[in-house]
C-alpha cells in the first residue's frame, strides 16, 4: 500500500514538473507573441489608415522607378502598390537585391502623416521574389522595368 | 535520349516501390518467407533506378542540354564544371530527385546491413520506407518532373542564383538531406514496430545508429548553412530564425529528443510510447520542412518556385503520412506498456527532463514558424513573427535543460542520488560562479554585463560538469592516476561521444553570447587613405579597384591594412561582385577569424562623391558556434563507432 502511494507521489511530482514547464512556456510564448507580431500592409492600406499608428509594422510593394535618392547613408525612396504610394526614409545599407522596380518589404513605423521611417529594408535573396498580395498590374510593372 | 532514360527509370522505380510497399508487408503478416524475401532485391533495385535517373539528369546538366526545361531554367553554359554538377540540386526538381535518391539509398543500406536485424522488423521497415518513397516518386513525376523537354531549345540557360554559387553551399543540400531523410529510417522502424506491436530494447538498439547518423548529418547541414549565411550574406549574422532555417531546426530538436529517449528505451525499457511518437514527429517535421521550403508559401533563398500544385501535393502527402501514423499510434500505444518503475531522480528522469524542455522549445519554434501561415489562411491578416519572439521564448526554455545537463549525466540509472551528483559538481559550480563574478566585476556598467556573466557561467558549468562526469567514470583522485588513465581509454566510445557533444553545447553558448552581446559595428563612408577604429583594430582603406574581370562576373575589390596597437595584423580585401546573368550583385566580406573573435569587413559600393560605403564588425567568439556545431557532429560520429552498434542486440523476448 505504501509502495503504491509513493509511486503515486512520484507520478504527481512528475506531472507537476511537466505542468510547470508547459505553463511557463505558454506564458513566455503568449507574452512574446503579443509584443512581436508584425502586421503587413500595402501602401494603399496604409493610406486608408489601417496601419497601427504607434506600433511597428511591415509594408510591402514595389520600389517606384526613379524614386531612389541617396544622401550618404540615408536613402529616400517610395514604395508603391500602383494605387497609392508611401515615401520611405532609411539610414543604413541597402541589401544587394534592392533595385528600382523590384519588390521590397520595409519594417518600421509612420513618422508624420506621409513618411515611413524604416529600421529594416528586406529585399529577399531571390530575384523571382515577390511580396505577398502582388496584384497582376504590379507583376506587369515589374516585368516592364 | 538520356533524359528519356532517366524519366523511364523514375517510372520503373515507382512500380518497384509499389511492389516493395505491399508484397513484403503481406508476407510478414502471413509469415510467408518467399513474399518477405522480395523486400531486399526490391530495395536494391529501387535504389539503382533512382541513381540512374539522378545521373541521367547530371549528364544533361554537364552536357548543357538546354532542350531539357529544367536545365535551361537553371544552367548557364559558361559556368565551371563543378557548378554544372552541383547545379543539379540547385533547384526544386533536382533537389527532389536527390531527396528520393537518398531515401532509397537508406533503404538499400538497411537491406544490406548485417543479418542480425530481426527479419520481420527489417521487412516491415523496408515496406514502410517504400510507401514514403512511392509518395515522393509520384510527387516528382506529377508535379516536378526534371526531364520535361523544351521545344525549341534555347541557345543558353537562365542561370542559377549567383548567391548559391559557392563551394560550401554546393554540399549543403546533400548533407542536409542525408539528415532530413535519414530520419525516415527511424520513422519506418517505428511504424514497423507499431505494426508488430513490439517496442523493446532490441528495437531501440537497431533504430539508434540510423537516428544517430541522420542527426549527425542534420547537425552538419544546419551548422554549414549557418556558416554559409555568416560569410556570404554580408551581414555577419549566423541565424535569422528564418522559416527555412526553422524548417531544419525543428526536426533537429525532435531528433535530439529522440536520441535521448532511445537511450531510456534501450537501457530501462520505459518511455516506449513517447519514443515511438518522437520518431514519427521527427520525420513528420522533416516532411513539413520540405513542404515549407518547397511549396512556395515561404520566400527566401531556398524557395525556387511558387507552384501551388506542389504545395498542395506535399500537404496532402504530409496529411496522409502524419494522419495514418498517428492513427496507428493511437491504436497501438496503449499496448506499449512499460513494466519498469520510473524514479524521477535517476538518469532516465534526467533524460525525461531534457525531453520535456526540448519539446517545449520545439513547440515555440513550431508556433512562431507556422502562426503566420495559419493567420493568413484564417483571414487574421498578414503577420510575421520576428527573431525577438524566438529569442524571448526559445532561450529561457532551453536554459533549464542546459543547467540540468551535467546533473542528469551524473545520476545513476534506476535510482540516482541528487546529493552525490551535486557533490561531484561542486568544483564545476565554483568555477562557474567565480567566472561569472569575475566577468561581472570586469564589465560592470557595460550594457549587458549580467547576461554576459550568466552565459559564461552556463558554458563553464556545462564544460566543467561534463568533465566531472568523466572524472567520476575513471575514479580520478580515488584511484592511482595510472589506473584512471587506463580506465579513460577503456570507456565506451558512446560515452566519449556524449561528452564531446555536450561540451559542444558549452562552445555554442559561448559563441552565441559573444556575438549577440559583444558585437561592435561601424558603418561609414570612407575615402582612400582614411582609417577607422573598431574594437582595438585600426583599419585603413588603402585602395579600391573597380571593374576587375572574374569568371562570369566583374567585381570591385577594396584593400584594407589592419593594425592593432601599431603592429600590422592583416591585409583584408572585401569584394562586391556584379553578375550579368541573372543580373545580381553579391557581397563578399573579408573575414579574419580567430578563437577570440572575428573581424568582418564589407565593401558596399560607392556614393556619389567618390567615397566608399564600408561596414566593419567585430564579433567576439563567434567561431565557437560553428566549432560547437562541429563537436555535436563529431560526438555523434564517435558514438556511432561504438562497439555495441556492431555486436548483437539484447535478445528479443518471445512475446
Amino acid at each position: 500500500m505504501s509502495l503504491l502511494t509513493r509511486k503515486h507521489k512520484r507520478r504527481g511530482a512528475f506531472l507537476a514538473v511537466i505542468l510547470i514547464a508547459l505553463s511557463a512556456a505558454t506564458f513566455l510564448m503568449l507574452r512574446a507573441f503579443s509584443e512581436n507580431l508584425l502586421f503587413y500592409f500595402l501602401p494603399s492600406q496604409v493610406k486608408e489608415g489601417k496601419a497601427p499608428a504607434r506600433h511597428d509594422f511591415r509594408m510591402g510593394g514595389l520600389v517606384l522607378q526613379g524614386s531612389v535618392k541617396k544622401d550618404g547613408l540615408t536613402v529616400h525612396f517610395t514604395v508603391t502598390d500602383l494605387h497609392d504610394s508611401v515615401p520611405v526614409v532609411y539610414t543604413g545599407i541597402l541589401p544587394d537585391l534592392f533595385h528600382e522596380g523590384r519588390g521590397v518589404i520595409v519594417e518600421g513605423r509612420m513618422s508624420g502623416p506621409d513618411l515611413f521611417k524604416a529600421d529594416q529594408v528586406l529585399a529577399k535573396h531571390d530575384a523571382k521574389y515577390q511580396p505577398p498580395e502582388m496584384t497582376p498590374e504590379m507583376k506587369k510593372y515589374m516585368q516592364a522595368h | 535520349m538520356v533524359a528519356e532514360t532517366g524519366h523511364f527509370a523514375l517510372i520503373l522505380a515507382l512500380l518497384v516501390a509499389a511492389v516493395q510497399a505491399v508484397v513484403p508487408l503481406v508476407g510478414a503478416q502471413r509469415n510467408d518467407a518467399a513474399l518477405m524475401a522480395v523486400a531486399k532485391p526490391a530495395a536494391l533495385l529501387q535504389f539503382l533506378l533512382a541513381a540512374a535517373a539522378f545521373f541521367a539528369l547530371m549528364y544533361c546538366y554537364v552536357t548543357s542540354d538546354f532542350s531539357v526545361l529544367n536545365v535551361a531554367q537553371n544552367r548557364y553554359s559558361d559556368k565551371p564544371l563543378f557548378y554544372k554538377i552541383t547545379g543539379v540540386w540547385g533547384d526544386h526538381e533536382g533537389s527532389m530527385l536527390l531527396w528520393e535518391l537518398i531515401l532509397t539509398g537508406y533503404a538499400a543500406a538497411v537491406a544490406l546491413s548485417g543479418g542480425k536485424l530481426p527479419r520481420g522488423l527489417r521487412t516491415r521497415a523496408l515496406a514502410v520506407q517504400s510507401m514514403v518513397s512511392f509518395g515522393f516518386l509520384l510527387f516528382i513525376l506529377l508535379t516536378s518532373n526534371p526531364f520535361l523537354r523544351l521545344d525549341p531549345a534555347p541557345l543558353n540557360g537562365q542561370g542559377l542564383n549567383p548567391l548559391l554559387e559557392d563551394p560550401g553551399l554546393a554540399f549543403h543540400p546533400p548533407i542536409l538531406y542525408l539528415g532530413y531523410v535519414g530520419f525516415s529510417m527511424a520513422f519506418s522502424f517505428a511504424i514497423a514496430a507499431l505494426i508488430e506491436g513490439k517496442v523493446d530494447a532490441a528495437w531501440a538498439h537497431w533504430i539508434r545508429p540510423w537516428s544517430l547518423g541522420a542527426w549527425c548529418f542534420l547537425t552538419l547541414g544546419i551548422t554549414g548553412g549557418s556558416w554559409w549565411a555568416y560569410y556570404t550574406l554580408g551581414w555577419g549574422g549566423w541565424w535569422y530564425w528564418d522559416p527555412t532555417e526553422n524548417a531544419s531546426f525543428m526536426p533537429w530538436l525532435a531528433g535530439t529528443a529522440l536520441l535521448h529517449a532511445l537511450t531510456v528505451v534501450e537501457k530501462r525499457g520505459t518511455m516506449k510510447a513517447w519514443t515511438v511518437l518522437l520518431a514519427i514527429i521527427t520525420f513528420s517535421l522533416s516532411l513539413l520542412g520540405t513542404f515549407l521550403v518547397r511549396s512556395g508559401v515561404l520566400t527566401s533563398v531556398h524557395s525556387f518556385a511558387t507552384d501551388p500544385q506542389r504545395g498542395i501535393y506535399i500537404l496532402a502527402l504530409l496529411g496522409v503520412v502524419i494522419g495514418s501514423s498517428l492513427a496507428l499510434f493511437g491504436l497501438r500505444a496503449p499496448s506499449l506498456k512499460s513494466g519498469a518503475l520510473f524514479a524521477p531522480v535517476s538518469r532516465e528522469g534526467g533524460l525525461l527532463f531534457g525531453n520535456v524542455f526540448l519539446s517545449a522549445a520545439l513547440g515555440t519554434v513550431f508556433l512562431g514558424t507556422l502562426y503566420p501561415l495559419f493567420a493568413d489562411a484564417l483571414g487574421l491578416g498578414k503577420v510575421s513573427v520576428g527573431p525577438p519572439f524566438f529569442n524571448a521564448t526559445f532561450v529561457p526554455i532551453i536554459i533549464p535543460a542546459c543547467i540540468a545537463m551535467p546533473i542528469g549525466a551524473l545520476l545513476a540509472w534506476k535510482r540516482g542520488s541528487l546529493k552525490i551528483a551535486l557533490k561531484r559538481l561542486m568544483p564545476a559550480f565554483f568555477i562557474a560562479a567565480a567566472l561569472a563574478g569575475g566577468i561581472a566585476l570586469m564589465m560592470a556598467g557595460h550594457g549587458r554585463f549580467i547576461a554576459a556573466a550568466a552565459a559564461a557561467a552556463l558554458a563553464a558549468w556545462i564544460l566543467a560538469g561534463m568533465l566531472a562526469g568523466v572524472a567520476q567514470q575513471i575514479h580520478l583522485f580515488d584511484a592511482p592516476f595510472k589506473t584512471s588513465l587506463q580506465r579513460l581509454f577503456k570507456l565506451p566510445r558512446a560515452f566519449h561521444g556524449m561528452t564531446v557533444a555536450h561540451i559542444g553545447m558549452a562552445c555554442v553558448i559561448l559563441g552565441i553570447a559573444g556575438s549577440a552581446l559583444g558585437r561592435t559595428q561601424s558603418i561609414q563612408i570612407m575615402h582612400t587613405g582614411e582609417s577607422v577604429q573598431v574594437s582595438g583594430f585600426s583599419l585603413t582603406l588603402k585602395k579600391v579597384r573597380d571593374d576587375i574581370k572574374g569568371p562570369g562576373y566583374t567585381f570591385s575589390r577594396g584593400t584594407f591594412d589592419v593594425t592593432s596597437g601599431g603592429r600590422p595584423v592583416a591585409v583584408m580585401q572585401p569584394e562586391k561582385r556584379h553578375f550579368a546573368v541573372p543580373p545580381e550583385d553579391t557581397t563578399h566580406a573579408a573575414i579574419r577569424t580567430t578563437l577570440l573573435g572575428d573581424l568582418y569587413v564589407v565593401l558596399d559600393g560607392r556614393d556619389e562623391k567618390g567615397g566608399y560605403i564600408t561596414r566593419i564588425y567585430y564579433d567576439p567568439f563567434v567561431v565557437w558556434i560553428f566549432l560547437g556545431g562541429g563537436m555535436f557532429a563529431a560526438g555523434g560520429l564517435l558514438a556511432l563507432t561504438d562497439r555495441r552498434h556492431r555486436i548483437a542486440a539484447p535478445e528479443r523476448k518471445a512475446s
